[in-house]
């Protein structure tokens, strides 16, 4: 084990390293070409024994990943943003073959207008894609994820794509202290891949992803599918305690930090949760009893572990790094769901922020605080609200005054 | 929590810089963070790097805000407001210039309480590639500065984030460090942790809740045209092309045609005249011109003749 400073695209390619893919087709994209890169240099040096193949297109990477899972080798990729949204056909398609393999979403808020900088809005494109999600916060677990993906994809209660996603620029491109694990350690960890039934020999013929043409059979397979995600909630909990056991680093499903014993806490997912865990800190220090919980497992929704976590709190600020048009937040709403049954719920409270790699502050966080103190005491909880500053509002008027939305408008009018 | 941020240009090392910052920090066994911050832009264009290190593991995020250190490479930035390199100072912050100028002459001209600090450009510099060397100043300073980074730690650092180039230029590097190191000895340790921003007492911020407008003015559309020439992409260049008049043949405006910004335009008499707010020196021109009537300049140079310095 050596502990080094490793940007989160590093630290991913590292994960796919110790997991000795056997498979890698790529497509490079900002913020994410780095990963591809690093693993391309690891397969020349032959420091990796396998393939690694450069495609057309993220739709073709996909399909060749799949393509290659079915043949029951372990297949690693990674994209992120519009590129992730071009392969999602395939996206939809494959994870409905049963087969397991590990992509890296690096994310980046989506067109249009068009950005470079991170929000959820395409990882979230995937949500139900069938592929399982995990959401790192630091590089650490940008690596420790990915191991921990391949073994739950490939655990045959599961059998199931996995994405592991990581933050654009607030992860990729930033070095943090990562411990690489030992190679033979996170061998043992992840275990040779048993492929069971998945295989591909010509003299053996056999048809994967069949046709379905009946509603009731195809419920069927569907269904199958959606229990498998779930079953993914025990077999994480299972690999994290594994994990815990050999390297020393513990992953709940949804981390709790200082959450225990609080009456507000901040729900969040993703690398700006760190934010959070300053904010903390701080409101701790001032008094306030006041915590976060950070979803690693967005899919399956580890719905029954928020329940438990949130049960007596006052009140809970959902800050979505993303925004569903006509609607909101995602995690809000599906927060909101599991909690609509419950007896001692927090009231609930939706903020989006973070949308194109907008920065939040200290400040915003302890803002939100107070108005969680003001939902609880009053029983009122806010509207959902976009975490915007005046000086943000003037900067954008700025700009359409030389774009001239005005005078195009006055133009029109005479 | 010791929070830097470095300013240069891409193409100068600066983020480069940044990680040896970083790993020299990592190497006295602080946490660090370290990250070079840049967009769609190009060689030339400001860029910064920012590193935080302290004892517990870092949390905070994103661009420095509120920084201890603010090293500047390349000192034409410092009347670049896009730059940004005043962002977020307070009067304990503390300001590394690499400049022939004194910090009496930047105090001046800026009219800033901050601690100033200079130290001058490792040698004449001709060409941009040579510019790299400033950086190492600039880490050889910042290391002396913070004044918990050892020669030993900052040469291993500067090994290591330089791995890929020959032996030659890692000694020179290396050289050009200690040296700035050594010259800032009485500065040791001049820099500040910062602390956390208080959940007690914080500058209150107004949320606005933007009002909902019509596509007619809430679409992400430009409607003006030359908007474009607003961006004075000028500003990145650090090699000038330079139109020699005698040897111009008024060819069929080859350098024009080939000019990737329509930076080059035809003036009354037919001659290609050169839009240095625009131009971004790509040298494209340089090499099209079948007469070798373009030749290049250092900015740096320029701009000091300009003013006549
Ligand atoms: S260097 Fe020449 S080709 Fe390049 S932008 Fe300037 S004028 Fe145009
Ligand atoms: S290409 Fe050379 S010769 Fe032709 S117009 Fe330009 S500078 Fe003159």
């Amino acid at each position: 084990m050596k502990r080094k400073l490793l940007t989160g695209n590093a630290a991913a390619a590292w994960g796919a390293r110790l997991a000795n893919v056997d498979y890698v087709p790529a497509f490079p994209i900002t913020p994410q070409t780095e990963i591809i890169e690093t693993l391309a240099g690891w397969f020349d040096e032959g420091a990796l024994k396998g393939r690694f193949v450069t495609l057309d297109s993220e739709h073709s990477m996909v399909t060749a990943a799949a393509s290659a899972a079915v043949t029951g080798v372990r297949v690693f990729s990674a994209t992120s943003s519009q590129g992730l949204l071009y392969a999602s056909e395939m996206l939809y398609a494959v994870s409905g073959y049963r087969v397991p393999w590990v992509l890296v979403n690096v994310s980046r808020g989506l067109s249009s207008p068009v950005t470079l900088e991170a929000d959820h809005n395409d990882i979230f494109a995937l949500r139900d894609s069938g592929f399982l999600q995990l959401h790192a916060s630091t590089c650490q677990e940008a690596l420790d994820m990915v191991l921990m993906a391949y073994q739950i994809a490939e655990d045959v209660r599961v059998r199931l794509p996995v994405i592991v996603n990581i933050d654009g620029f607030y992860l990729s491109f930033t070095r943090e202290p990562v411990e690489i694990p030992d190679e033979n350690k996170a061998r043992e960890f992840i275990g040779e891949f048993d492929a069971h039934n998945i295989s591909f020999r010509a003299n053996v013929p056999l048809s994967h992803a069949s046709a379905v043409l009946q509603g009731s059979i195809y419920s069927y397979f569907r269904y199958e599918h959606h229990l498998a995600a779930i079953q993914a909630i025990s077999v994480f909990n299972e690999s994290a305690e594994k994990f815990e056991k050999m390297f020393n680093r513990s992953y709940a499903l949804i981390e709790s930090y200082m959450a225990d014993g609080a009456d507000y806490v901040f729900i969040m997912i993703g690398s700006f949760a760190t934010k959070a865990k300053e904010a903390v800190d701080m409101l701790r220090e001032a008094g306030s009893l006041t915590g976060l919980l950070r979803l690693r497992m967005f899919r399956p929704f580890p719905e029954e572990e928020m329940k438990k976590l949130l049960k007596g709190k006052k009140a809970a600020a959902v800050i979505d790094q993303n925004l569903a048009p006509g609607k909101g937040g995602v995690i809000y709403t599906e927060t909101a769901a599991a909690l609509c049954n419950e007896k001692e719920a927090p009231f609930l409270i939706s903020y989006i922020g973070g949308l194109g790699g907008r920065d939040i502050t200290a400040e915003e966080f302890y803002e939100i605080e107070k108005e969680m103190r003001k939902a609880a005491e009053t029983k009122k909880p806010p509207m959902a609200r976009l975490l915007f500053s005046e000086a943000e509002l003037e900067a954008v008027r700025k700009l359409q005054g030389i774009a001239g939305v005005e005078k195009k408008n006055e133009q029109r009018k005479n | 929590m010791y929070r830097i941020r470095l300013h240069g240009r891409g193409g100068q090392g600066i983020k480069t810089a940044g990680r040896i910052l970083g790993e020299a920090l990592f190497l006295e066994k602080y946490e660090v963070q370290d990250a070079p911050r840049y967009g769609a832009e190009r060689r030339g264009a400001p860029i910064f790097s920012y590193v935080r290190a302290g004892k517990k593991p870092i949390n905070e995020r994103g661009i420095i805000l509120h920084p201890g250190l603010v090293v500047v490479a390349d000192e034409t930035l410092i009347e670049i407001p896009a730059a940004g390199v005043f962002q977020g100072i307070a009067e304990n912050t503390v300001f590394f210039i690499c400049s022939n100028e004194s910090s009496d002459f930047w105090r001046k001209r800026l009219g800033i309480d901050s601690q100033i600090i200079t130290l001058s450009q490792s040698e004449e510099y001709d060409t941009a590639l040579d510019f790299h060397y400033n950086s190492s100043v600039c880490v050889g300073a910042a290391g002396r500065l913070l004044g918990v980074i050892s020669k030993e730690s900052l040469k291993q650092a500067i090994e290591e984030e330089l791995s890929v180039f020959e032996k030659t230029v890692i000694e020179k590097n290396i050289e050009i460090s200690l040296k700035a190191y050594d010259e800032l000895s009485s500065y040791e340790g001049i820099v500040k942790r910062g602390v956390g921003i208080s959940a007690d007492s914080y500058r209150r911020l107004n949320w606005v809740e933007p009002p909902f407008e019509g596509a007619d003015i809430s679409a992400p559309a430009i409607y003006d045209s030359g908007t474009s020439e607003l961006a004075l992409t000028g500003l990145w260049r650090t090699l000038r092309p330079v139109v020699n008049k005698e040897l111009c043949a008024l060819c069929w405006h080859l350098c024009g045609s080939f000019c990737p910004d329509s930076a080059i335009y035809l003036d009354e008499d037919g001659a290609p005249q050169i839009d240095y707010e625009h131009c971004k020196g790509c040298l494209i021109c340089v090499m099209q011109c079948p007469r070798r009537a373009i030749s290049v300049e250092a900015e740096h140079k320029k701009t000091k003749e300009a003013k006549g310095a």
